[in-house]
């Protein structure tokens, strides 16, 4: 007998109207367009266990199914065909296939004290008997999401109070361009329709569940054709008719839905599949839609006879919103500098250029001996070396290939800096990344890191002279060079100070930073680690600066002008403590 | 786009499909079982040659995924790929002897069956070195994304190419016929791709992977490009333009969200590195029927004389596609 669909066997222990006196208070109608098998599966599973299903199906949909559908439930007493309707979306049809079923279910049952509206996509996910019992014990209430429609922040489309105020003829679907063209014209000529007495326009989900009393109040309503008319020509009538209507005639609305239906960005609704299961399970919602038609798994377990209810509780979709939420927002916001096939940022959009806040040196390398081993010391981060370097991407530790497997060739990564960069701090989030930079290095990501609000670039200006200086090259080539990158350092620092530069940027030159290295270092660790305020105890070792300022001099003399540098006394003795001692003074 | 640039572009889409269509009469039919389609069966397209030991799992993974029909071109086969393929329920087959080459690389005969048989259907085109991957893969057939992105208006799911290998030396671990190859090619690159946009057809170029960094670390520009549009609802009037990488009408290439978001996407598994690789990159040297003078096989056969293993202390091991989006190399976008 059990095989293993469980629902299509017949074999259950109501077939018919209630047997006994309780059992046919609830009814319901459906409206269906596609999946029918699906939809008759679901009308016969409430059925049989005592429900009137009153059944819509589009009358866009093939004959032949539909024939099939009606043959399939031909066995079952308490189940009724309305007239078919046309139901585009959007349209009046769903709002008057709607009306003649219900008229039709509250005429052939006269013990149905709620009815429910559902679609041929919903699923039962707690027994029938347990929603009964809810409803028994709330008689009077209407349960219909009704909002007005100020409050309303989820339409799509932009048309919100417009969908009131507004004629609406033309199709959406078939007719976008004259849809779109007569809204346009009817704001322009300031056209506003008159709203019928009393009616406060209200919006909703689709899905409710009403009271015998509020629904043939409004069915049967001495005002009903002015109604009709007025709603005929409202823009998705559907999920403002009953909603509107139901707060003129019902004396106890609870504004909610007891079918869990959530819609995407786009207005879609959100889809079920068999994955979702202990979802739903959780979810102690009573019904939910929709379902993918081939969810075999959603369909066999909570239509089985035997679907076992966990102890009843009220229903708590939190997990599924909290679900649709974050689909949505990865879908619209993704996530912060990641670039990949299917998300790829215009580039002058600042913000989330990069995964991660990163730090650039520039000149410390050369003014301080060990200034990474230091500084991953201190700050608890990864120091690399002139990533950007001409001859190979220095990676922290000289590694060949680092996270990610980011190659060290200097080639691949010129070939398209940005996606290195980019890369690197994707890989690496988790752990915030240092590295050095220079004029010697790869300047065409410069104009990207400046425009990147995650970037904290610290410059010594004209640090780069320290290394020639305590080169063994001829002076004339130290001269050149030393004329060269300081040509490439200024165009740099002009970069860096443009008025639309989102890094944090900081530049001393020499000068002022030897003279009191102290504070400015203090200051960059307590940026890179703020918990960890605390004073430095240890600082890296300057290197030794004895004759610099001769050297610039020289280089003067020669004709070239050190300017990045700041002013060094030529030929004295370096200024500040940090020339005439090794360390620098620790303040405390 | 100019006019003047979209009618180009619609030239060009023309002169395709015109020269699918005389290409069309280089394949001749072996087995045909098309009259076996239905309305909503999902469709794979494949060119191959003398892969015979790959199919059985290829045949396998995609029949599971719910691909309802294949259609294969077969370039010439003398391994015994014609015979076992004719022998299939779900397959209709025709062969060719004609150029590789002349043909587009295969995509001329590819094109011509798509706008015979795809139109209207959900068509995926692959090479029986590439297994697709998309969000819950796992627990929902290959027809629910399709539905999915028909409910959504989305006419092409883009798959980035994810080169796998094995650890240590090609040849050490043989392939069996029947085995799953990321049994052994079960690693990967995860974070070290390129991107830039190519304009003229508003897709996105991306390059980068093992092969990039053990083969083309000196001329990355050389490197394969590893974007792929695999599945598109079909209509006849479509055309890929060089292999699946990129589609006219140019608006099926934008997979890609341009304001910070992501759509969803997934991602093609290749599983080109088993030891078949180093037999399979002599012979086509020698018949020099690939893309841009076989230039990728010769850079590989000197790669793999000197260095044959890709894995690096760095490589990622393949675990499931949950693993692949938390790495950021596809994305469920807004399906949950």
């Amino acid at each position: 007998m059990s095989t293993g669909q469980g629902i299509s066997t017949g074999q259950s222990t109501n077939t018919g109207q209630g047997t006994n006196a309780g059992q046919g208070s609830l009814g319901f109608v459906m409206l269906c367009h596609t999946a029918l098998h699906r939809a008759g599966q679901v009308a016969r599973y409430w059925a049989e266990r005592g429900c009137p299903v009153v059944i819509h199906v589009d009358s866009s949909t093939p004959d032949a199914k539909y024939n099939q559908m009606r043959e399939a439930l031909a066995d079952l007493a308490n189940i009724r065909f309305s007239p078919r309707h046309i139901c585009e979306w959007g349209t009046w049809g769903i709002v008057a296939a709607t009306q003649e079923a219900s008229e039709i279910m509250l005429r052939d049952f006269p013990g149905v004290r709620h009815v429910c509206l559902a679609s041929g996509s919903c699923l039962p996910l707690r027994p029938v008997d347990e929603l009964r019992e809810y409803l028994d014990a709330r008689p009077r209430t209407d349960f219909i999401e009704s909002v007005t429609t100020a409050d309303v922040g989820w339409t799509v489309g932009g048309l919100n109070a417009e969908r009131f105020t507004l004629r609406f003829p033309f199709s959406w679907r078939t007719n976008r361009w004259l849809f779109d063209t007569y809204v346009e014209l009817q704001r322009r000529l300031k056209v506003k329709r008159k709203l019928p007495k009393n009616l406060v326009p209200h919006l909703g989900s689709q899905w409710w569940c009403l009271t015998r009393q509020t629904l043939s109040a409004i069915l049967e309503s001495p005002q009903r054709k002015a109604f009709d008319a007025y709603f005929r020509r409202v823009w998705i009538p559907d999920e403002s008719y009953f909603q509107s209507l139901a707060r003129l005639f019902s004396a106890n609305i609870e504004s909610r839905s007891l079918t869990l239906s959530k819609f995407d960005y786009q207005g879609k609704p959100h889809i079920f599949y068999d994955d979702h299961l202990q979802l739903l399970r959780r979810s102690d919602c009573f019904i939910a839609r929709k379902i993918w038609p081939h969810a075999h798994k959603l369909y066999a377990t909570f239509l089985h006879p035997d679907a076992a209810s966990h102890p009843r509780a009220e229903p708590n979709p939190g997990k599924i919103d909290r679900l649709f939420a974050k689909a949505v927002e990865r879908r619209i916001a993704g996530r912060a500098g990641l670039y990949m096939q299917s998300r790829f940022p215009n580039s002058e959009l600042a913000n989330g250029r990069t995964a991660a806040q990163y730090s650039v040196f520039e000149g410390f390398a050369q003014l301080f001996e060990d200034f990474d081993t230091w500084l991953s010391r201190v700050s608890g981060t990864r120091v690399h070396g002139h990533i950007f370097a001409p001859e190979r991407v220095e990676f922290a530790g000289g590694e060949t290939v680092y996270n990610g497997s980011l190659s060290n060739s200097a080639r691949l990564r010129d070939y398209n800096p940005r996606s290195f960069l980019t890369s690197l701090i994707w890989n690496t989030r988790g752990e915030r990344q240092c590295f050095q930079f220079g004029p010697r290095d790869n300047q065409t990501i410069i104009p990207f890191i400046a425009g990147d609000p995650n970037a904290q670039i610290s410059v010594i200006s004209g640090a780069f002279s320290v290394p020639l200086f305590q080169s063994n090259l001829n002076f004339s080539e130290i001269r050149a060079e030393a004329a060269r990158l300081q040509r490439i350092e200024a165009e740099m620092l002009t970069l860096l100070r443009a008025p639309d530069v989102k890094a944090r940027v900081r530049v001393w030159n020499l000068a002022e930073f030897v003279e009191n290295p102290m504070e400015p270092l203090q200051m960059i660790v307590d940026e890179i680690s703020p918990r960890s305020l605390r004073r430095l105890t240890e600082v890296p070792r300057l290197t030794d600066l004895t004759g610099f300022g001769q050297f610039l001099q020289n280089l003067r003399n020669q004709g070239m002008k050190p300017e990045l540098m700041g002013d060094f006394p030529a030929g004295g003795e370096m200024p500040g403590p940090g020339g005439r001692r090794q360390r620098p003074y620790l303040v405390r | 786009m100019s006019l003047a640039g979209s009618y180009r572009l619609r030239l060009r889409r023309k002169r395709l499909l015109a020269k699918a269509l005389l290409h069309q009469r280089d394949l001749r039919p072996v087995k045909l079982r098309v009259e076996t389609i239905r309305r909503n069966t999902v469709l794979l397209f494949c060119t191959l040659r003398n892969e015979r030991v790959r199919l059985p799992w290829f045949l396998q993974y995609y029949r599971d995924l719910g691909v309802g029909h294949f259609l294969f071109v077969d370039n010439d086969s003398d391994d015994g790929s014609r015979e076992y393929l004719a022998g299939q329920p779900d397959v209709s087959l025709w062969t060719t002897k004609a150029s590789y080459r002349s043909s587009r690389f295969g995509m001329d005969w590819i094109t011509a069956l798509l706008r015979r048989y795809g139109h209207g259907h959900w068509c995926l085109t692959v090479d029986v070195d590439e297994f697709l991957i998309y969000p819950f893969c796992e627990t929902r057939p290959l027809r629910a994304l399709t539905d999915w992105l028909d409910t959504s208006g989305i006419r092409a799911f883009s798959a980035m190419l994810l080169d796998m290998y094995p650890k240590g030396p090609i040849q050490d671990q043989p392939y069996r016929e029947g085995q799953n190859p990321f049994e052994i090619a079960e690693w990967f690159d995860s974070g070290n791709y390129t991107i830039s946009r190519n304009w003229g057809y508003g897709n996105l170029w991306i390059q980068g992977g093992p092969r990039a960094r053990t083969f083309f670390a000196d001329d990355p520009k050389s490197a394969p490009a590893l974007n792929k549009i695999p599945l598109v609802r079909w209509h006849r009037s479509y055309a890929y333009i060089s292999s699946t990488h990129m589609l006219l009408p140019r608006g099926l290439n934008l997979a890609f969200d341009e304001w910070g978001g992501e759509k969803a996407s997934g991602c093609l598994l290749h599983a080109k590195f088993l030891d078949t690789f180093a037999l399979k990159a002599q012979e086509e040297m020698a018949r020099g029927e690939h893309y841009a003078d076989s230039r990728e096989y010769k850079a590989y056969l000197e790669g793999l004389k000197e260095q044959p293993d890709f894995w690096c202390k760095w490589s990622e091991k393949y675990i499931n596609w949950r693993q692949l989006e938390i790495l950021g190399l596809m994305s469920k976008g807004n399906w949950a």
